[in-house]
């Protein structure tokens, strides 16, 4: 039984020495946040390209290629450092180095108001909230990307932008959604959530939880500064040889690409930890909410796939920078070994942007539906279940590349075996649905676009997983609008639901229901009338990243075109909504609005610091609706001795201590 | 499982209607009509067609699969919607429904379920790749394919991918090279795929044939044409900034005609042939021969051995 224990002394978050130094405090812009981190990444940036000028020229096989790209891939580097150290992420470190007490003005005790949203905090309600601000800009720069291919799109041949500027809009759209959107659950409603849901203080490891975020802005204006390069004309997977010939861009692409990599194993490690280390007293498995569930098998996800990104990317920046060949045939190199490494990550990362969905959406149906959740063992073991299979599944992406031929029968199988425990998410609805009473609010409805979304883009990769269905399928607008119903209609659907229904317990301010309203039915509709067309589209023939299409297409394109903006307005109501409900009107919510069980709901709105006063003990599940003889899910008070019986002889001994 | 039988439901209500036979025949009505629809009047106009074998074989797996996939949307759909209307919250009602944590039987014949209809479109998938007549489906099976037409003599025609274009060698005609993609009707043919410099990936989209163009690698496709009319022909991998433009047509016309076009194409280019790099399954672009003598034919023909250089790709 994982416990935490309450420490005898004063413990913050993230340790430190027992007696922390205390400084009169500095004027603010003497403080580590963002300002300096920006100075810091600009020291860098120049350092770094001048080592690189400088390293480059001494080699003559560097310095007779057409283009260097050291000085740029250093300069990356170095603003990254420059970016952290300008944080303050090395502070603490440097002083238990030289043997100084840590410093508390580190954002340890948090002096409260906005500005800690802008510093290297380690509280990680903090941390939530710059993850869900961070990844709601990141998601809505993208979507203008999004914007622009289709207003691209809506001639056949005349063209709004020229080839080069098309491939580069295409690139960004495609990259930032996916390596940003892959913390878009995990980041805010993780690190926010996980440690209420189970009741501990805190996070195993606050310093790694907000580096984990502060590395995301650094990728994302990164991968941004690509277009000041001139774009990377590869879309998102980045395939060499194309990648290795095209310009400065592609380092931007691979630079930002792994150092989100990095960012997500520090966040599902530190996610881990504290799920399987930090759970109150009675937290069992049995009684663990399926959202943490969903949580800790994305984290295994992440941990266990991004290093293989971070490795095809570092192999990609060595084949640019200083001329090695892992993916030129040429000189003994292979292009397949791209694909395989890029598609060995990418496809778990697909889960890892399907399953936070799963999670958020098992979490709510219960609420509104005053049931228990349907079949709880076989929700754990759906996610398990994905999650393990989906390390096996990766060359179907590769089914008409060439590449093992002989063994795609195989990856049918493991393919479709998939669909079985994502199946179990739709067993779990339709039981805990039955003779239910539904209650129809804003996270439901989402809840509700979600199931039906990812119904439509879970069928159509069966479609794509037979290799003969396949061999049309590939590669053109029908893959594009399977994933787009999976990750859009599923992800992001489930964000929204999630946003609707915890805002109110991670801001204590409630979202306009009627504006809520407009931008679900608004969303839900443009949504389907751009994606689905597009099944269409692709099964006509359109291969996808294409600005010139047949004629005949053209009619289907339009709509779709139109469609799309409506679903861009739609996704401006929620920004019109999120910065009027928690800006200006700002209605307070504090106690459980939606009379929920969770052990997040317990404490007040938002929750106090160090989330409960004392370590909870956790007496029944968090889905006990409709049984009367249900426990309250947890003592919050309990009195002395009962924490220490109830976690055993061995431990309550050391709880005593 | 400890999500054990339910046996202590509230709906012990007699008035209570049999939802779940309410919903099956509400399901089966519906399944049955749209499996039909799906099968009679769709089913012959689903791409990509059946002007060639591989196009045919893919069509219907396309429609087997539509055909188990109704049915089981239908049921989601419908359970749904149904408890949208049937299980709403009553006006004033405030009470939590029933306690129920799971139903062995029904999640155990959940899962029998679903295995069994994954099981049996992986049979059937397998069945439909492998087998003599689909011929490893029209997708590429590299260099050396396991999955192929038995007992023919297939037409040979070698697509070489370069930014951004196709060219086409017949290595039974001499290796001549062309722009223009001719097959006869009613012969197997062996696509050899490759590239010259990035992934690029050969779909013929009337012909059913997607095979990804991979420098340095001999990516075999088979399908036999059993239509004369047009095909598309366009690059399905992002290759680049001309990606959205790289599209050609090919053309299946009779046996007779393919053979006097090869014919009077061989001798028109044969001065070309000369000096282009003998007919082989790959190429390294970075060893020519001939290629001052090829870069001052260029123009003969629109594919002429011309390797595309990398100066000022924006206006090819």
């Amino acid at each position: 039984m994982a416990i935490e224990i309450q420490p005898g002394q004063t413990h913050e978050p993230g340790g430190g020495a027992p007696a922390a130094a205390s400084r009169p405090a500095r004027p603010w812009w003497r403080r580590p946040a963002i300002h300096t981190a920006v100075a810091g990444a600009v020291v860098g940036y120049v350092l770094g390209h001048l080592l690189g000028n400088f390293l480059g020229s001494g080699y003559q096989q560097l310095a007779l290629s057409d283009s260097s790209d050291l000085p740029i891939v250093l300069g990356y580097v170095f603003a990254i450092l420059g970016w952290l150290v300008g944080l303050g992420v090395f502070n603490d470190l440097a002083r238990q180095v030289t043997g100084r007490p840590a410093m508390e003005s580190n954002g340890h005790v948090e002096t409260g108001g906005v500005a800690q949203y802008f510093r290297y905090s380690l509280d990680h309600k903090v941390v939530g909230i710059q993850y869900l601000v961070g990844m709601l800009i990141y998601f809505c720069t993208a979507g203008l990307f999004a914007m622009a291919i289709r207003t691209e799109l809506l001639s056949p041949v005349h063209h709004v932008f020229s080839s080069s500027a098309y491939v580069e809009i295409v690139g960004e759209h495609g990259t930032m959604m996916m390596m940003l959107m892959t913390s878009v659950i995990l980041g805010p409603f993780g690190n926010y959530l996980v440690p209420l849901m189970i009741g501990s203080k805190r996070v195993a490891f606050p310093r790694i939880e907000a580096l984990s975020f502060w590395l995301t802005p650094a990728a994302f204006l990164i991968l941004l500064s690509g277009l000041l390069l001139g774009g990377f004309p590869f879309g998102w997977t980045g395939y060499a040889p194309l990648s290795i010939q095209s310009t400065y861009g592609a380092d931007s692409y691979a630079i930002a690409f792994g150092l989100m990599g990095l960012s997500m194993i520090m966040a599902g490690f530190n996610l881990i930890v504290t799920i399987v280390c930090y759970r109150a007293p009675g937290m069992r498995w049995s009684r663990l909410p399926m959202f943490v569930w969903s949580m800790l098998a994305t984290s295994f996800l992440m941990v266990l796939a991004a290093p293989v990104l971070v490795g095809g990317m570092y192999m990609l920046i060595t084949d640019r920078t200083v001329q090695t060949a892992f993916f030129t045939d040429t000189l003994g190199g292979s292009s397949y070994l791209y694909q395989n490494l890029f598609w060995f990550f990418g496809h778990p990362e697909v889960y890892i942007l399907a399953l936070p969905g799963f999670g958020i959406v098992s979490e709510i149906i219960p609420v509104f539906c005053r049931k228990p959740l349907f079949g709880y063992k076989v929700a754990a073991a759906g996610m398990m279940g994905v999650t393990l299979l989906s390390f096996f599944v990766w060359q179907h992406h590769l089914f008409d590349s060439g590449i093992n031929p002989d063994m795609r029968p195989l990856f049918m199988l493991t393919t479709e075996l998939i669909s079985i425990p994502t199946g179990f998410i739709y067993l779990v609805a339709m039981g805990t649905f039955w003779k239910a009473k539904i209650r129809l609010t804003v996270p439901m409805l989402f809840a509700l676009g979600m199931y039906f979304n990812f119904l439509i883009g879970g069928i159509s990769g069966v479609f794509l997983s037979d290799v003969p269905a396949d061999t049309t399928e590939h590669g053109s607008f029908f893959v594009m609008a399977h994933f787009h119903y999976t990750i859009m209609g599923g992800l992001i659907f489930a964000l929204m639901a999630g946003i609707y229904y915890w805002l109110p317990k991670m801001m204590g301010v409630k979202l306009n229901e009627r504006l809520g309203k407009v931008q679900f039915w608004t969303m839900f509709v443009f949504f389907n009338a751009t994606f689905l067309p597009l099944f269409a589209v692709g099964m006509g023939g359109q291969p996808r990243r294409v600005f010139e299409y047949a004629r005949n297409l053209q009619t289907l394109n339009d709509w779709v075109s139109i469609a799309a903006f409506g679903l861009g307005c739609s996704i401006l109501i929620f920004v019109i909504n999120f910065v009027y409900s928690t800006v200006i009107a700002r209605v307070r919510e504090v106690g459980n609005p939606w009379r929920s069980r969770g052990l997040e709901w317990q404490v007040s709105s938002p929750p106090p610091p160090g989330n409960f006063a004392q370590v909870p003990v956790v007496l029944s599940g968090p889905y006990e609706y409709g049984d009367p003889h249900a426990e309250p899910v947890a003592d919050l008070a309990p009195p002395p001795g009962v924490l220490a019986a109830s976690v055993g002889a061995t431990q309550s001994t050391r709880a005593e201590a | 499982m400890a999500a054990a039988a339910d046996s202590s439901p509230t709906a012990s209500r007699r008035s209570e209607p049999n939802h779940g036979l309410r919903i099956f025949l509400i399901w089966l009505v519906v399944a049955v009509v749209a499996d039909y629809l799906i099968w009679a009047v769709w089913g012959p106009h689903l791409p990509p067609g059946d002007m060639a074998s591989a196009a045919n074989g893919q069509q219907f797996d396309i429609k087997v699969m539509s055909v188990m996939a109704a049915p089981v949307v239908a049921f989601v759909l419908i359970y749904f919607g149904y408890a949208l209307v049937v299980w709403r919250q009553r006006e004033g009602d405030e009470e939590d429904g029933p306690a129920l944590h799971g139903h062995t039987r029904i999640q155990a014949t959940w899962i029998t379920a679903t295995s069994v209809i994954v099981l049996f479109l992986f049979a059937f998938g397998t069945y439909e790749l492998t087998t003599a007549q689909g011929a490893g489906a029209g997708s590429g099976e590299g260099p050396s394919p396991i999955w192929k037409p038995n007992g023919v003599k297939p037409l040979q025609v070698q697509v070489i991918g370069q930014q951004w274009r196709f060219t086409y060698r017949y290595p039974q005609f001499g290796g001549f090279e062309t722009t223009a993609l001719m097959l006869p009707k009613g012969q197997w043919v062996e696509f050899h795929v490759t590239s010259l410099d990035v992934i690029h990936s050969f779909w013929a989209y009337q012909l059913g044939v997607k095979a990804d163009a991979n420098p340095g690698v001999d990516n075999v496709a088979f399908t036999k044409p059993t239509q004369t009319g047009q095909v598309t022909v366009r690059c399905a991998e992002l290759c680049g900034l001309w990606h959205g433009a790289m599209f050609n047509y090919g053309h299946v016309v009779s046996p007779a005609a393919f053979a006097s076009w090869a014919k009077s194409t061989q001798t028109q280019l044969v001065s070309v042939t000369k000096i282009l790099p003998p007919y082989a399954t790959t190429y390294d672009p970075t060893v020519i021969p001939n290629i001052n003598k090829a870069m001052a034919k260029s123009g003969i023909t629109g594919a002429n051995g011309y390797y595309y250089p990398p100066q000022d790709p924006e206006q090819p």
